[in-house]
């Protein structure tokens, strides 16, 4: 079994800019009346910020509110940065120009169209000098992002940085990675048990659970076609105080995740 | 460099590099490049043809080699399918498909463009690509994982495995890396101006950028103790960032400083206990510098420390494993590679950056692996005892 305390969470969905408000919509169905359309992470230069790719701008914009919450400094934590697809808007340029005028490809494009491109902004950004990895498993990106947070902390850290975003494909290939809307999840988790903070206790299986119900919590409503859906039920319990929340890791595994609320 | 430990054995010990005059692709940008010979007839098994696409060809190609299939075998017999992960590092998985489908698409009756038929197959279009082809391919059921960080992906995938491991998540892993040339890296590393007309020179003063390469690789990790003893060991893995630039690294070296400290430090060795450190020293003007400097202020002018992108070219999210296995070749054979095609130093260059092989008897050899995003990893492996 591996446990961690959750410090802090952060948050930024389309209608649903942060926690709270992603909170406030799972209990009681109210949503912002103005959100803003894109997110707009404080950690980025003004110019950066309006340039850079939506899930960069998505991932740091929730790494941070995540890092605010638990009251942790953002270059003192290692991070694992997930995501099933990296940024499909830019797969699709670095591809569509390759076909029409390879020549043409812009520096800054290619050099954003690597996975660790949210990963590395949040080190610049943060000034981290510490380990950061980007990862991907398909469906399962999230529950592995999950787990390797959490063998981190068994590892001996004493608090990680886990980050979980996709964002909107276009173009051709979005027929083949199809996702929608950008999405954002944090969590800061670290290994001392802390009052007041809900702990997670986690086991791996290799048996699905006895009985799954389909989750078709709030927030699925409004995320379903984002490619990191997986992430929702986790967070959905923990808003709604739920204690138990079973999620795939892989074609053959399952991982049991308990919630003990402070 | 051709297939398996032997073919890189005899291309070290020979000197002789495995880079052409690029030919890959309708107009070649003019430069060199180390490309793997035959893949394209290469011809998965029916039932994994779903998975076809160049990067999973050089991956099953890669799986056939020095019996790796027969150790995953044994570790699965000790441990059971579900205990045995596998951790994979790339930095472009099979984009040349994504990109072959582009090239490809055919209008709709919809009046949009689609891909072909035969390109509709959504596991090869995304970063998982390689993990998901090599579990399938494998039948293993531990954690299955693709590490993309550019440049030190199959770096990474040692560090994670082994806290898998630890963790008692898994017993045994297969990590490695597989990384095929492609239009996005061609023409990407083309637009960044870091590509050599020329073979790259690592380390000499006149380099001028370095060149592309493909290559795949594996190696099965298992819990020290779980099985029978074994020659080889991974003794230490130290991650570090930049927080500098996403293409250029840090002007004073300082992430692989950090990288290159931590892993000897958890290995529980000083710097002089290492015999042979292969280097990231990619060839272009700025990385070769910096590492150059980083390694002289941490290590003694007695070690040997080399890069081998003379031989492979820079295999990007490969390069993680093609370097680790030629640092464990030094540690097996004592064969220590210096640096192909380079001849006058870098004035940054101290004693311990090599051009010359050499043959000697070693304890511990090192590996760096850096990437974009000023992503770094360093790994320090052992003999066992």
């Amino acid at each position: 079994m591996l446990e961690a305390t959750l410090e802090g969470i952060g948050f930024w969905g389309a209608g649903l800019p942060d926690w709270d408000s992603a909170c406030v919509w799972m209990r009681k169905g109210e949503r912002p009346l103005d959100p803003p359309a894109r997110p707009s992470p404080q950690l980025l230069a003004a110019n950066e910020r309006r340039r850079a790719p939506g899930t960069v701008a998505v991932a740091l914009e929730a790494a941070l509110t995540a890092c605010e919450a638990a009251d942790r400094a953002p270059a003192t934590l290692p991070s694992v940065f997930t995501s099933t697809h990296g940024e499909l808007t830019i797969t699709d340029y670095m591809c569509a120009t390759l076909a029409d005028d390879p020549c043409a490809i812009s520096p800054t494009k290619f050099h954003n169209s690597v996975h660790n491109a949210a990963a590395g902004y949040w080190t610049i950004g943060a000034g981290a000098h510490v380990a950061a990895t980007a990862i991907s498993a398909g469906r399962y990106s999230f529950a592995q992002g999950l787990l390797e947070a959490m063998v981190q902390l068994h590892a001996g850290e004493e608090a990680v940085l886990l980050v979980a975003y996709d964002g909107n494909a276009s173009g051709p290939a979005a027929e083949v990675s199809p996702s929608t809307g950008l999405l954002g999840a944090a969590f800061v988790l670290s290994r001392t048990a802390c009052a007041g903070l809900p702990g997670l206790q986690l086991r791996l299986h290799d048996q699905p659970p006895p009985a799954q119900d389909t989750p078709q919590g709030p927030l699925l409503q409004l995320y379903a076609d984002n490619a990191m859906q997986p992430a929702l039920p986790l967070l959905e319990a923990l808003a709604m105080d739920q204690d138990k929340v079973w999620m795939r890791s892989g074609t053959d595994q399952w991982l049991e995740i308990d919630i003990l609320h402070e | 460099m051709g297939a398996g430990l032997d073919a890189q054995r005899r291309g070290l010990a020979g000197r002789h590099s495995g880079l052409r005059q690029n030919d890959f692709g309708a107009q070649p940008l003019p430069c060199w490049i180390g490309r793997v010979n035959g893949l394209e007839q290469l011809a998965l098994p029916t039932e994994l043809a779903g998975f076809d696409c160049r990067n999973n060809q050089l991956a099953w190609l890669s799986l056939q080699q020095d019996g790796v299939l027969a150790a995953l075998q044994q570790v699965r017999q000790r441990h059971g399918a579900s205990r045995v992960a596998v951790v994979m590092g790339t930095s472009t998985s099979s984009i040349g498909a994504t990109e072959e489908a582009y090239a490809r698409l055919e209008a709709g009756a919809d009046g949009n463009l689609h891909f072909p038929p035969d390109m509709l197959r959504p596991r090869i279009h995304t970063p998982h690509s390689l993990g998901d082809f090599v579990q399938v391919a494998t039948g293993l059921s531990g954690p299955c994982i693709t590490v993309a960080t550019a440049c030190s992906s199959s770096a990474k995938v040692f560090a994670q495995a082994a806290r898998l491991i630890n963790a008692g998540l898994a017993d045994a892993a297969l990590v490695g890396g597989v990384d095929t040339l492609c239009g996005s890296v061609l023409y990407g590393f083309n637009s960044l101006q870091l590509v050599s007309p020329t073979p790259c020179q690592p380390f000499d003063a006149r380099r001028v950028g370095l060149s592309l390469g493909e290559a795949g690789g594996f190696a099965v990790l298992e819990r020290a103790g779980a099985g029978p003893a074994t020659a080889l060991q991974l003794r230490g893995y130290g991650e570090s960032s930049d927080a500098h630039h996403m293409s250029a690294p840090h002007p004073e070296g300082l992430g692989a400083r950090l990288a290159m400290q931590a892993a000897l430090q958890r290995a529980g060795i000083d710097a002089d206990d290492v015999g042979y450190l292969n280097l990231h020293g990619t060839s272009t003007p700025a990385n070769d510098s910096i590492e150059a400097a980083a390694v002289a202020a941490l290590f003694p002018p007695s070690l040997h420390a080399s890069s081998t992108k003379g031989w492979t070219g820079h295999t990007l999210g490969a390069a993680g494993i093609v370097e680790s296995v030629f640092a464990l070749l030094a540690l097996e054979d004592g064969l220590l590679p210096g640096t192909l095609n380079s001849e006058i130093p870098d004035p940054a260059c101290g004693p311990q950056i090599r051009f010359e092989n050499t043959q000697a008897e070693i304890s511990y050899a090192m590996n760096n692996s850096f990437g974009f995003g000023g992503n770094n990893c360093s790994l320090v492996f052992g003999k066992a005892g």
